[in-house]
């Protein structure tokens, strides 16, 4: 059987484009909002979904992101709401991928085994925890792999010859390469650098690779997506969110429907910029 | 293979930098080619005698070690109990601690060829121990400190700018020195190939809270000398605020093995414990990982970091070096806690009994040493580390002596 993550990369390469990655925080700015945005994301025929847990103090993430964040927490997100997002999620959307991405602490604290398994049984089918580097495999990489579900590593472009075959050694699902030295949604990468980094990962893994950090427009995410497996963006989706809240900080209808327009035109971004090779 | 005591405390962290299950290298993938590149920098100048000499060239005619310990008479007179010495950090070039570890930290950066510069800073005191070895060795400095610190920490931000450092202020979270880190972590994400990050307390990924130790251990090697030298024993006590807890490691270091010395460290109490408004990570707080290590934290049952509150700049930080955690777990050192409150009155009088001003965090030092000092004998020894002296609190500390009819 194969995996949804796979079925998705074999379904854009099939209609000769890249996959399109939306990444969102869980509960952002409430849950009704949130829960209706990933409808929206799955009907504007995004790939693949990152769902963010939100952590009070994302390391590796820009203004975009940890505002996205404390307005999870702020509406009363948590980790175990944020597993209840996902299982309600897969209960209404049977085949698009989602991946929960964050930070290990609250996953920590929840309690490893717990988590995972309340991972699995909600559908959840890759995670990405930034600060989890390959050092750290005991602490959850091994067992998440066990319990069945892929581990999204980042390669950077600080990673160097002696790094890739650590990173990679033990990479599952698909390679998240991070198209900037950075944190999210700053600047944006050249492409020249996107297909170099391209070459130099993809002699190292058979696993589609990803590109994400820093792409705003449907053209950045074509040109991203042609020139690797597929784009993420997240920034400039969670941007829609903060710019379209009611006055008392609440979800508002205009978020989903912009959201949907802005998704909807980096879908057809994707499509248009063809696949590479 | 050269002996190594394995029942010896003073040889941490084992190769995955864990000090028990603290510790590690929680980080980002963009920076863990820079972490490891640090740790080998590291490992070859811990064994060349030239980084050694130079490094105590600089301790010696520019910061002013050693630093002496001063029986502290009128103290130990007003307390009735066992003798007080204080080692007097304070009186280094900067005015705290922080220089020992920042010059052993940017002399590294220098053998790296890097010539930018990345801290964050709490009371400031790091980072103007940082823009200070930038004006030495010719660096670009960036300090990153949270806004309600620029306030009230203003004589530092002020001589940060003089020696030619950037300071940027930090908005996110309550704008101390959790928020700081965060954001001097961000930058360096951003800068990794560029810059090195001097971080100030013996925290962050590995190899950092070994490195900071280390370097900050010459205050304890030399107390061990000096009480030696005056006393001809070691002390039965030995005492220091924590904040990440760097002046506290590099007092208890070369101590941990010997057993007859009683060593604790400080938190500060802010409000209080029960009131929840501390900065007490040991006493209420439970482990987790931040800021690229496992260690005891601040953090609420869904694993979000709580904020931290305290008087002291320094000490306002919701998590502790990991070293001090596994010191915790094992038992081996004895954590307690000061309030403001406490470290106000002992602030007033440490600088009326002895003509020293001491800083707000070694002032929450005194004031526990207070609380149990006069119930030991007169022939036992206690030394409590000055780490710093408080001309960048008065700002802060005047008004409220002020308000409380105590000035
Ligand atoms: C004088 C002084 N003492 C203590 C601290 C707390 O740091 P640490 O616990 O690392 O010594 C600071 C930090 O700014 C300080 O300036």
């Amino acid at each position: 059987m194969t995996s949804r993550i796979e079925d998705a990369f074999a379904k854009a390469r099939a209609e000769n484009r890249g996959v399109l990655g939306v990444f969102v925080s869980a509960g952002d700015p409430d849950r009704e909002t949130s829960g209706a945005i990933l409808d929206a994301l799955v009907e504007a025929k995004v790939d693949m979904i990152e769902l963010g847990m939100p952590f009070s103090d994302p390391m590796a993430d820009g203004p975009a992101i940890q505002a996205a964040s404390l307005r999870a927490l702020k509406g009363g997100m948590t980790l175990a709401g944020t597993l209840e997002m996902a299982r309600a999620f897969r209960a209404r959307h049977p085949a698009t991928p989602l991946v929960l991405m964050g930070y290990y602490n609250p996953i920590y604290i929840y309690g490893v085994e717990a988590f995972l398994a309340d991972a699995v049984a909600a559908g959840v089918d890759g995670l990405i925890v930034v600060d989890l580097p390959p050092e750290e495999d005991d602490e959850l990489y091994l067992p998440a792999r066990e319990a069945g579900l892929d581990f999204i590593r980042l390669v950077t472009p600080t990673s160097d010859a002696a790094r890739l075959p650590v990173v990679l050694g033990t990479a599952s699902g698909f390679v998240y390469y991070v198209a900037i030295t950075g944190i999210t949604g700053t600047r944006s990468a050249a492409a020249d650098s996107i297909s170099a980094a391209y070459s130099r990962i993809s002699a190292a893994t058979d696993l589609p690779i990803v590109t994400g950090f820093g792409i705003r427009t449907p053209e950045q995410a074509g040109e991203a997506a042609s020139l690797s497996d597929g784009a993420v963006i997240g920034s400039a989706v969670v941007d829609i969110i903060a710019d379209n809240l009611g006055g008392d900080g609440r979800g508002t209808p205009e978020i989903v429907s912009k959201i949907a327009a802005f998704v909807g035109d980096l879908a057809k971004g994707v499509a248009a910029a063809g696949r590479r090779d | 293979m050269t002996d190594i005591n394995l029942n010896s405390l003073r040889n941490q962290p084992d190769e995955r930098g864990r000090f028990g299950m603290h510790g590690g290298r929680f980080v980002a993938e963009t920076l863990m080619p820079l972490i490891l590149q640090v740790e080998s920098a590291f490992k070859a100048a811990q064994s060349d005698a030239d980084f050694a000499s130079e490094l105590a060239y600089y301790q010696t005619h520019y910061v002013g070690r050693p630093s002496p310990l001063y029986f502290a008479e009128r103290l130990t007179a007003h307390f009735g109990g066992a003798k007080l010495y204080l080692k007097r950090d304070e009186l280094n070039h900067t005015g705290a601690h922080k220089i020992n570890n920042v010059l052993g930290q940017a002399l590294l950066a220098k053998r790296m060829g890097k010539t930018r510069i990345i801290a964050e800073t709490g009371a400031g005191q790091h980072g103007v121990a940082t823009a200070t070895a930038c004006a030495l060795f010719d660096m670009e400095c960036e300090v990153f400190m949270g806004e309600e610190d620029v306030r009230r920490q203003k004589p530092n931000v002020d001589r940060m700018r003089l020696l030619g450092a950037k300071v940027h202020p930090v908005t996110s979270g309550t704008g101390t020195l959790k928020d700081a880190m965060n954001e001097a972590l961000r930058y360096w994400v951003a800068n990794a190939e560029t810059h090195f990050y001097i971080i100030g307390t013996v925290a962050g990924p590995h190899p950092y809270p070994q490195m900071v130790r280390d370097f900050q251990s010459v205050i304890g090697r030399e107390a061990r000398q000096q009480i030696m030298d005056a006393e001809g024993r070691l002390p039965d006590t030995i005492v220091a605020c924590i904040g990440g807890g760097s002046n506290a490691m590099g007092l208890f270091h070369p101590f941990l093995d010997d057993e007859s010395v009683r060593i604790i460290g400080v938190e500060a109490a802010g409000k209080g414990i029960p009131s929840g408004l501390h900065a007490a990570s040991l006493t209420g707080g439970t482990p987790g990982v931040l800021h690229g290590n496992r260690t005891y934290l601040l953090q609420d049952e869904d694993g979000q970091i709580i904020d931290a509150h305290s008087i002291s700049a320094g000490l306002d930080y919701p998590g502790i070096g990991p070293e001090h955690s596994w010191l915790h777990d094992m038992k081996r050192v004895e954590y307690v806690s000061a309030t403001d409150e406490e470290a106000l009155d002992a602030f007033q009088l440490c600088s009326r009994l002895e003509g020293i001003i001491p800083a707000l965090e070694p002032s929450h030092a005194l004031a526990f040493v207070g609380t149990i000092i006069g119930d030991m004998d007169k022939d036992q020894i206690l030394i409590l580390n000055m780490c710093g002296r408080g001309d960048k609190d008065l700002g802060a500390v005047l008004p409220m002596l002020e308000e409380r009819g105590k000035l």
